[in-house]
């Protein structure tokens, strides 16, 4: 029986000839990564079973990225906990703010190039499966596996069926990765590809660009999804030149295609020119509809997170905000989702047009996300965002409502104070 | 290896809230986990299991919150192995590193029933209910799943692959 992308990378990394769904396998990683959340508790695993050194210095990541700058004094000793270990472990890819390389971890793996197509990765994050974008296997795990993982370089895992996502056709104007992802979302439900991969192919995949693909990965999860993927074409070489010029050169990769006779559970069509601009009400990502339908007053706008603070997602805000201004009272905050992504967006004059519209730009950091810091709301507050969760009490107070939506309906929002789309500027 | 014992049996949908009730979360032990496992669903089983006994479910079980407690609390009260037609997801990676061992078999989840004496062996993969005299087959656990469990968890696992440092 023939097997699916995700299956074939599993098979390599666990040196067999062919897998199965439901088969258990134990697997070699090309890359474990963790937060300043989820590494500390895996440090201190790690210690306990007397291990002394990491399975490799180069294949570990560890990002600052949850409550950094510190917020308080706990994220402080949670931050200190895991530099002191990367320092005492010399692990190459441990980044500290302000340097270039820095950011929220699912923007800047990709961005720092060192996720390329056929690794296999874990990480302590549910969102770790974003790097599926790149034709690459990854999935969010434990604080215990993530421990273990440092330790011996492998983990196991159960194979996943898969559901075919047929996307076809071309987005209309200003629909996004985002509104692609939520749309598939609000018609599976949050747990329609449980345990499953989201395997993504048609002629639609070459009209969306590396930043929208890395969004739509990322929200994988938020249907019960173990990862999603998509196939490598020219908009994956054109971005690996461009991350990783040596690797790339070098062919330091692995390209896999599902076979033809692949099994899916399931296939699912999407004709991606019917695609409405679409946000998911309060309070599952699930609950969703077409912007248009929702007329809402709200407090904030937040445009940044792993899911829309890349390059594309701060350059669409900056156009949508040219020329035109916050609507008084309401708070709109700009995360670059990286240093890189701010310096260009500075560079750009990106910055300075979101100053003149009267936003507010934050230092990268994951923030409001998950309720961290730099724009909590409080009870009775509405917030459109372009984060990938809006469950009750994710940005603040129990009683606040998060919005999710892409960058252009963000942007409008923010300029009428309630939630619109591009087309409802004048 | 083989497992041997009495079957307890539960309905589809044991979630982890049932498994270890929140209010008993406060302590991580085994020990103390172990005296109020099932006690929302089953007040008496912490009573009556005897080490080797074999829990049998529907679907789903495990599912809820993903904490490691509650494949923690069965495998100290003493059950060898649970049977169930399915696992929640994050339950099932939880139950192997922990080293409880779990077997997805919806034939053998249907027809066995309480207090039936069942044995299981996790190299075949054969579940013999010895009182109906009926078997089942599960897919056998690989090589080194049998290892996890052997040495008791994922991470004495790792411990002893990587010679412990
Ligand atoms: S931006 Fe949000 S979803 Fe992404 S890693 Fe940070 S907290 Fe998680």
């Amino acid at each position: 029986m023939g097997m699916t992308m995700t299956q074939k990378i599993l098979a390599a990394h666990a040196g067999l000839q062919s897998v199965r769904s439901g088969e258990l396998i134990e697997a070699k990683l090309d890359l474990v990564l963790g937060n300043d959340v989820t590494t500390p508790p895996a440090i201190k695993v790690f210690e306990d079973m007397g291990a002394d050194a990491v399975f490799d210095k180069d294949k570990v990541c560890l990002v600052p990225d949850h409550f950094t700058p510190n917020k308080d004094i706990k994220s402080a000793e949670l931050t200190k906990c895991m530099r002191c270990f990367a320092r005492q472990q010399e692990i190459s890819h441990y980044y500290e703010l302000g340097q270039k390389e820095m950011g929220i971890e699912h923007v800047i793996l990709p961005d720092n190039g060192i996720v390329f197509p056929g690794d296999l990765i874990i990480g302590a994050d549910s969102h770790t499966c974003t790097y599926g974008a790149l034709g690459a296997f990854s999935t969010g795990v434990g604080s215990t596996d993530l421990a273990c993982a440092m330790a011996s370089g492998s983990t196991w895992f159960k194979v996943p069926e898969a559901i075919k996502v047929v996307l076809k056709g071309k987005p209309s104007e200003y629909v996004t990765g985002k509104d692609i992802i939520l749309h598939l979302i609000g018609s599976i439900g949050v747990d329609g590809a449980l345990y499953k991969s989201l395997e993504f192919t048609g002629d639609g995949v070459h009209h969306l660009s590396m930043d929208q693909r890395l969004t739509i990965c990322n929200m994988a999860i938020e249907c019960g999804g173990k990862n999603g993927i998509f196939p490598i074409d020219e908009v994956t070489l054109e971005y690996m030149e461009k991350t990783n010029k040596e690797r790339f050169i070098e062919g330091r990769y692995t390209s896999f295609y599902p076979d033809e006779d692949a099994e899916y559970s399931e296939t699912i069509e999407i004709d991606l020119a019917k695609v409405p601009l679409t946000v998911a009400l309060p309070h599952l990502p699930s609950n969703t509809k077409p912007a248009s339908e929702v007329d809402l007053p709200i407090d904030q706008v937040v445009i940044g997170s792993c899911t829309n603070g890349r390059y594309e997602d701060i350059k669409t805000a900056a156009e949508i905000f040219r020329g035109r201004h916050v609507k008084e009272g309401i708070r709109c905050i700009v995360i670059p989702g990286s240093q890189r992504v701010y310096r260009r967006a500075l560079d750009e004059g990106l910055l300075a047009i979101f100053d003149d519209a009267g936003c507010v730009i934050s230092t990268p950091t994951c923030g409001p996300c998950l309720g961290g810091h730099m724009g909590i709301l409080a009870a009775g507050e509405r917030c459109v965002s372009t984060t990938n969760r809006n469950f009750v009490g994710r940005m603040g107070h129990v009683e606040s409502e998060v919005i999710l939506a892409g960058v252009p309906v963000a942007a409008a929002s923010a300029i009428t104070g309630k939630v619109a789309t591009p087309f409802d500027l004048k | 290896m083989k497992v041997k014992g009495n079957v307890f049996k539960y309905k589809d949908n044991v979630d982890t809230d049932v498994i270890i009730p929140a209010r008993h979360l406060t302590s991580a032990d085994p020990e103390q986990l172990k005296l109020h496992c099932m006690e929302d669903i089953d007040p008496s089983f912490v009573n009556k299991v005897q080490t080797g006994d074999i829990m049998v479910a529907g679907k789903n079980f495990g599912c809820g919150s993903s904490r490691e407690h509650a494949p923690i609390a069965i495998k100290a009260s003493g059950i060898s192995l649970v049977i169930a037609s399915d696992f929640a997801r994050i339950f099932y990676r939880n139950a192997i590193n922990v080293g409880l061992p779990i077997m997805e078999c919806p034939e053998a989840a249907a027809a066995i029933k309480a207090g039936d004496e069942v044995e299981a062996d996790f190299d075949t993969g054969i579940i013999t209910d010895i009182t109906s005299g009926e078997t089942f087959t599960a897919k056998p656990f690989p090589e080194f799943i049998k290892k996890i469990i052997d040495c008791g968890g994922l991470v004495a696992y790792t411990k002893e692959k990587t010679g412990g440092k």
